[in-house]
């Protein structure tokens, strides 16, 4: 009777109510089980909070603002609104009419009041090399212009002369700007307003973004040559010699930065170690010493050293989780040493060889300090550029465009990486 | 296959030597030799050496000293993939990047068999485990027991004369375990192939082996059939390894042929078979198997017959399994058999017990 009775209410405690599984009280399974988990969500959420906060602060608002950089365009919106309102009626041939002047009069002795010309200046200059000239000394000036002002503004600087002058005004207008990520493109406006790539000489940004993905893709496969045999021997070797080669491995992450690419420019430079070396054992002539550093062999050799250790740790952790009964049963099944390891050990490596490429190759593609000291000209990889433009011409905007490029080219890539390989294929360490 | 002769040797190792570290001997001296299609069991405690001379045998370890002979001839000097060696791996070492049909499909193309042949004995291999049905699954994908039979289908299916099996079963719950010993066992009787198995199991071993080398210490402690290690235990290691016994230390009173007289610490009397003794004075370690031990009814008579106290009863079925002291022991176990007067027996009482001289063995003293 007992017994019956032990069933007869366990099978009663889930029983369903209009297709739902309740619990004994007749609340919804569902909603008691998100009771009963309420408090361990939260206990998580505080955990995490810390670390969010500083992401959204440090991390994702910047990134945000970045990315607005490359698009925002106020300068012109906001100091000559007006203009603009006048140019509408402008057919975009010939010079425009007297009201665009009137209202140009007007907004350029405001803006020259309240010192904002020179920053329309800067940013109609990136447009138009002589804009700059054009509008600082016509605002020193424009307080006597007298009606009609279409004479004094043509007198004022030859710019003024120029429909193209007047479309690029019309053209950035708007506040947003696809402007700067055409030019990060090598991309410029012709006659008509159409994007066309810049003039052969004048092209840089493409064969920037090649030659950093080029490089990034070669140090990507040194560290991987480099890395496979060395992870390979620390895997199958007994802990205590293992942790003596990690440390050697690891060498490069304690040293300064400073130090390390130091080294590298007394030992690789023109009257450095390897060369007199190779001078002594008669290999080169004095005549042929060899351009080991500030070009982009300098930046390969020190960037491959200073990113092994991230080839090679997910290399060491995938492999270390390799049996070796693996490579035995090949071997037991036939298949000689170089076909046990090469169909059935380095594809179960795959996963360390996916991480450590994908982080070695992201890394690289970002890298500005070590081309910067030992790059040279042909060394220079596209962060460079971006500080350039962010220190030297303050070109924010140009910078914002190229900076996002890279982001989206990375991002693009984990996406194909992913889509290839999978992403929970990863193994980090 | 025409001059197939069960007496020929097939395997031998010859004055086998094992060391790691040039200080320790891990196998000593070992001399075996396995004749064609026997299965032998290689059974041990882990550390006694077996699966080293298991990995000398496939070729994954070089022996220190010695020869290992397959079909007569030396194979030291033979690499791994050139022994025709099939193998089936403790964790079976299915390759988890290739399908069921890619990793049975392996050992036949490296051997550069044609892709229509291939398939043909993939699927025959996979037929005789009745694994057909997953060739295009991934390892990753079947249980531990379909993974087990998946091992042994890639280790035969390129017809290897010689099968290493090195605990195959370790990693599978009882009942499949059980089962798999009696699937395994009748591959072998079905294909004729020699096996060589390495477990710690004595059940495993028992069920499988047409012989089984018991292991210790790097060295073969006995080679024998199962029935053999078991009623004949040659020494006191074998005797407590494979199945259950008691033990009772004592010193050799008188010899009289084949027996021997034992006093025990506790000053009784045991008449023995002697097998490890010589001379009166040994010291020697008895062992008799607690179903040999029996309660005596009615005037029957034994050559050992003491009073025993019963300390303690366990109902397990088929046998009540009583604990007694007896002969100044505590820990003396009988199996007394489920017959209709089993309940005469209670804790405290007294009974009196005996046992034959014949199943009763003086071994070494450990």
């Amino acid at each position: 009777m007992t017994q019956s009775d032990g069933t007869h209410s366990g099978s009663d405690a889930g029983h369903m109510v209009n297709g739902q599984m309740v619990t004994v009280d007749g609340t919804p399974l569902k909603a008691s089980l998100k009771r009963a988990e309420r408090k361990r969500t939260l206990i998580a959420f505080l955990l995490v909070a810390p670390l969010l906060t500083y992401l959204l602060i440090s991390f994702i608002f910047p990134i945000g603002q970045m990315m607005w950089r490359s698009v925002d365009n106020p300068q012109v919106v906001t100091t000559l609104p007006k203009t603009l309102e006048a140019l509408d009626d402008w057919d975009g041939e010939g010079l425009p009419d007297e009201p665009v002047f009137e209202a140009l009069a007007e907004e350029l002795a405001i803006a020259s009041a309240n010192r904002t010309v020179g920053q329309l200046a800067v940013r109609l200059n990136y447009e138009i090399s002589a804009a700059r000239g054009a509008l600082m000394r016509t605002s020193r000036s424009v307080e006597d212009f007298e009606p009609p002002y279409k004479e004094d503004f043509l007198d004022a600087h030859r710019l003024w002369n120029d429909p193209a002058f007047y479309r690029i005004i019309k053209r950035e207008g708007n506040p947003l700007t696809a402007s700067y990520y055409i030019a990060a493109f090598d991309g410029t406006y012709n006659e008509d307003g159409e994007v066309v790539l810049q003039d052969e000489n004048r092209r840089i940004y493409i064969d920037l973004f090649i030659r950093t993905f080029a490089m990034s893709l070669g140090i990507t496969l040194i560290t991987l040559l480099l890395g496979f045999p060395i992870s390979f021997l620390m895997a199958s070797l007994p802990m205590r010699h293992a942790n003596l080669l990690m440390i050697f491995v690891l060498l490069p992450f304690w040293t300064s930065l400073l130090v390390r690419t130091t080294s590298w420019i007394v030992l690789l430079q023109q009257q450095g170690v390897i060369n007199e070396l190779l001078i002594a054992l008669g290999f080169i002539g004095d005549d042929g010493r060899l351009g080991m550093i500030y070009n982009m062999t300098g930046t390969i050799i020190a960037m491959t050293h200073i990113l092994l250790p991230f080839m090679v740790l997910p290399l060491y952790s995938v492999m270390k989780t390799i049996p070796p009964s693996y490579v035995r049963a090949a071997k037991s099944l036939g298949a000689t040493p170089w076909t046990a390891f090469w169909r059935v050990y380095v594809p179960q490596t795959l996963p360390g060889i996916g991480a450590g490429a994908v982080l070695v190759f992201i890394i690289s593609i970002g890298y500005y300090i070590t081309p910067a000291l030992v790059g040279g000209q042909s060394g220079q990889m596209i962060s460079n550029l971006i500080a350039h433009h962010m220190q030297t011409s303050l070109n924010w905007g140009l910078a914002a465009a190229l900076g996002s490029v890279l982001l989206i080219s990375v991002l693009i890539l984990y996406w194909v990486y992913n889509r290839l390989v999978g992403a929970d294929s990863l193994k980090l360490g | 296959m025409e001059n197939e002769n069960p007496g020929e040797v097939f395997v031998a190792f010859d004055r086998v030597q094992k060391s790691y570290d040039g200080e320790e001997l891990v196998v000593k001296d070992l001399n075996l030799a396995i004749s064609k299609g026997e299965f032998l069991t290689m059974l041990g405690p882990s550390g006694s050496g077996k699966t080293t001379c298991l990995m000398m045998l496939a070729g994954f370890e070089t022996a220190t000293y010695g020869d290992i002979l397959l079909d007569g001839q030396a194979i030291n000097n033979i690499p791994p993939h050139k022994r025709g060696i099939g193998m089936v791996f403790q964790n079976y070492a299915l390759f988890p990047h290739m399908t069921i049909g890619e990793n049975l499909s392996f050992p036949l193309e490296v051997r550069g068999m044609d892709k229509s042949e291939r398939e043909a004995k993939v699927m025959n291999a996979l037929a005789m485990v009745q694994m057909e049905a997953f060739a295009g699954r991934r390892p990753a994908q079947l249980s531990g027991g379909q993974q087990q039979r998946v091992a042994l289908a890639r280790a035969l299916v390129f017809e290897p004369e010689l099968v290493l099996m090195d605990e195959p079963l370790g990693a599978l719950d009882k009942n499949l375990r059980e089962h798999m010993q009696y699937e395994i066992k009748h591959l072998h009787e079905k294909l004729g192939i020699t096996v060589v198995y390495v477990t710690h199991d004595q059940t495993e071993a028992l069920t499988m082996s047409d012989r089984i080398a018991v292991f210790d210490d790097g060295r073969i402690q006995q080679l024998a059939s199962p029935a053999d290690l078991y009623e004949r235990p040659e020494n006191a290691f074998v005797a407590q390894f494979i199945g259950e016994n008691n033990r009772m230390q004592g010193e050799v009173e008188s010899i009289e042929g084949d027996f021997a007289q034992v006093r025990l610490d506790d000053g009784s009397m045991v008449k023995a078979l002697k097998v490890c003794v010589s001379e009166v004075g040994d010291k020697t370690t008895l062992s008799l198997r607690p179903e040999r031990a029996l309660v005596v009814k009615g005037d029957a008579q034994y050559a050992n017959m003491f009073d025993a106290t019963v300390k303690e009863l366990i109902y397990l079925g088929d046998h009540i399994r009583s604990r007694v002291s007896v002969c100044g022991r505590d820990d003396f176990i009988m199996k007394v058999p489920n017959s209709s007067d089993h309940h005469s027996m209670r804790v405290g009482q007294s009974v009196r017990i005996g046992w034959s001289e014949h199943d009763c063995r003086a071994l070494d003293a450990t």
